[in-house]
């Protein structure tokens, strides 16, 4: 007994120095964060319960911010993990050279974000390539990164970095698929697509969720690409959350900050263990 | 019985498959070799192609002579880089300055975690390691605000501490070395007991080694991770001088484009070196981090 116990001390010694460090850059200061979203003034401070959230729904920006996100998360999940299942198809086809192609199509995820960024200015830029090529058509004088198109072209940045890894995700769980089932399948008279589309995908289903999940959460950090793109106050189709909050920051309103944080933390907490209770039941589905 | 795991059975069928699949990765290599191509433009080159980009708000309607590719390769804007530019290699040892520090430091603390979470298991461990997930599962928007309160707190605010430290205590890579580490047999540590080991011994000796590869695909991904960091110098770090070159590089005007490509060129290189050398590794710890709950 008396050995277990120092045991026990011997493996929190392990965790101790990044415990400390989640505990003090992370969970203590997220209490004053909540403690922060409820009261009128980090000073005098009188508790005001949800005034602070009653501020931020009346908020425009924040409410344009939060409905940029959730437009962009949800495209990127839906068009992230269908084609990143269709790249992982492709790739385990019966195709020369499948290595180099993994390797290809997964390198975009190692290119440092500001590469592309600069190639996609030069070529969407109001004076860019894009336009000028049109321009020998009579066509052009778009002005891409300034009007709806800026989303699509957003889309494509994210896609070309994330699908990669995502595929990676889909050809693991691909030769996960049991060999006996899909046997019995094609002895029955099954083709292809009927197999995939019957058996595989079902097998596939905990895996397309938690790609799902990943991409939702990769989806988050966009900003990296519209802010190089066009920096603090981008065209209003690419105002994200993480604007609201920067531009919050700089006028050191932690009311507004902490109530956005708190509303962000629960809504993406709700979002996530919805997702993972699926998944989980899906595991079960093809396990059980 | 052999099955047929593969489609693309027939000849027609495969002949469109390799032509769709080799388009596809044209597109894939497409940004990163232009970034290379543009690098190499002479100075008049990009004047003439690129010298009204950034200038002005009107479509110009001249036609100008817009080109992806150079006429030759010219080291013009590298030459120009290594002369005139010192902002430039600021920048690039402010990146180098910050990351470097970050991905050896989480690494370290997070694999002595990651031993204490996989050798030892308790209801609340668990608890513990639960909430190393909800965390790393939190976007910036959300865990910026309480690193930046204690950043203000602490006085570290616009310094580098306040980006290295929150992301030494990142718990990303805890969560993978400590899936993988759990996967490490007992029957190792009960042998090397036997041998009088203690756990120094048996972390440095056993765990750390068995571990080699998933290092390496921690290393990677944190390594890109915080070389392409853009919101937490933004917030924390006000002093503009300290930003990195994956920040300063989205601020560049028209005269500078050419070099800019040449600076981005540079910033490809260590990143594309980890992926070439050590695709394996990456592979194989993307494929365990999918399956969220070890």
């Amino acid at each position: 007994m008396k050995y277990k116990r120092r045991d026990n001390l011997t493996g929190t010694a392990f965790l101790l120095p990044s415990s400390m460090g989640v505990l003090v850059f992370f969970l203590l200061p997220f209490g004053v964060v909540m403690y922060y979203s409820v009261v009128n003034g980090p000073k005098n401070s009188n508790f005001v319960f949800l005034d602070n959230y009653r501020q931020l729904f009346k908020n425009p920006a924040f409410l344009l911010a939060a409905k940029n996100t959730a437009i962009f998360s949800t495209a990127a999940v839906a068009l992230g993990v269908v084609l990143s299942l269709v790249l992982a198809l492709l790739v385990e086809s019966r195709l020369p050279f499948r290595g180099f192609f993994r390797t290809v199509f997964l390198s975009p995820l190692m290119v440092p974000v500001i590469s592309v960024v600069l190639v996609t200015r030069v070529a969407f830029d109001f004076n860019g390539a894009v336009n000028s090529w049109l321009g020998v058509l009579g066509l052009g004088g778009v002005d891409w990164l300034n009007t709806g198109y800026s989303r699509w072209i957003v889309m494509a940045m994210f896609l070309w970095k994330n699908l990669g890894y995502n595929m990676i995700l889909f050809i693991a769980a691909l030769n996960n698929v049991p060999n006996e089932v899909l046997e019995s399948a094609q002895v029955d008279g099954a083709g292809y697509f009927r197999r995939f589309f019957q058996i595989k995908l079902r097998y596939l289903s905990p895996a397309i969720l938690f790609v799902g999940i990943i991409t939702l959460l990769n989806s988050f950090r966009i900003f990296r690409e519209v802010y190089l793109l066009s920096g603090q106050y981008p065209y209003s189709a690419l105002y994200t959350l993480q604007h609201f909050m920067n531009n919050t920051f700089k006028m050191l309103d932690y009311q507004k900050l902490s109530s956005a944080a708190i509303v962000m933390s629960a809504v993406i907490t709700a979002i996530l263990a919805l997702l993972f209770w699926l998944e989980s039941r899906f595991r079960k589905d093809v396990e059980g | 019985m052999k099955v047929e795991r593969r489609f693309g059975k027939g000849k027609v069928g495969r002949v469109f498959l390799i032509a769709a699949v080799l388009l596809l990765a044209a597109a894939f290599l497409l940004p990163s070799l232009l970034t290379l191509a543009d690098s190499f433009f002479d100075s008049q080159e990009i004047r003439d192609s690129y010298g009204l980009i950034f200038e002005e708000e009107h479509y110009v309607t001249r036609l100008v002579e817009l080109k992806f590719l150079p006429e030759r390769l010219n080291l013009t804007q590298y030459s120009e880089l290594l002369r005139a530019k010192p902002d430039y290699f600021m920048k690039l040892w402010n990146s180098v300055v910050l990351v470097v520090p970050i991905v050896l430091f989480q690494m370290a603390v997070a694999s002595l975690a990651a031993y204490g979470f996989a050798r030892w298991r308790s209801r609340s461990r668990e608890l513990v390691f639960f909430v190393y997930i909800i965390l790393m599962l939190m976007p910036y928007q959300v865990t910026l605000v309480p690193n930046y309160l204690v950043a203000h707190w602490t006085g570290i605010l616009d310094t580098r501490w306040a980006v290295w430290l929150p992301a030494v205590a990142s718990p990303f890579s805890v969560y993978l070395l400590t899936k993988n580490m759990r996967r490490i047999s007992s029957s190792y540590v009960e042998a090397a007991k036997l041998d009088g080991a203690g756990e120094w011994k048996i972390f440095f000796r056993i765990f750390l080694p068995m571990s080699r590869s998933i290092l390496w695909s921690v290393l990677i991904l944190v390594f890109i991770d915080y070389w392409n960091m853009v919101e937490q110098p933004l917030i924390l770090l006000q002093d503009t001088s300290l930003h990195p070159l994956s920040v300063y590089l989205g601020s560049i005007n028209k005269n500078e484009i050419g070099v800019a490509f040449a600076a981005a060129t540079l910033y490809m290189i260590p990143p594309l070196l980890l992926f070439l050398t050590r695709q394996k590794e990456l592979i194989a710890g993307i494929v365990s981090y999918g399956g969220l709950k070890g």
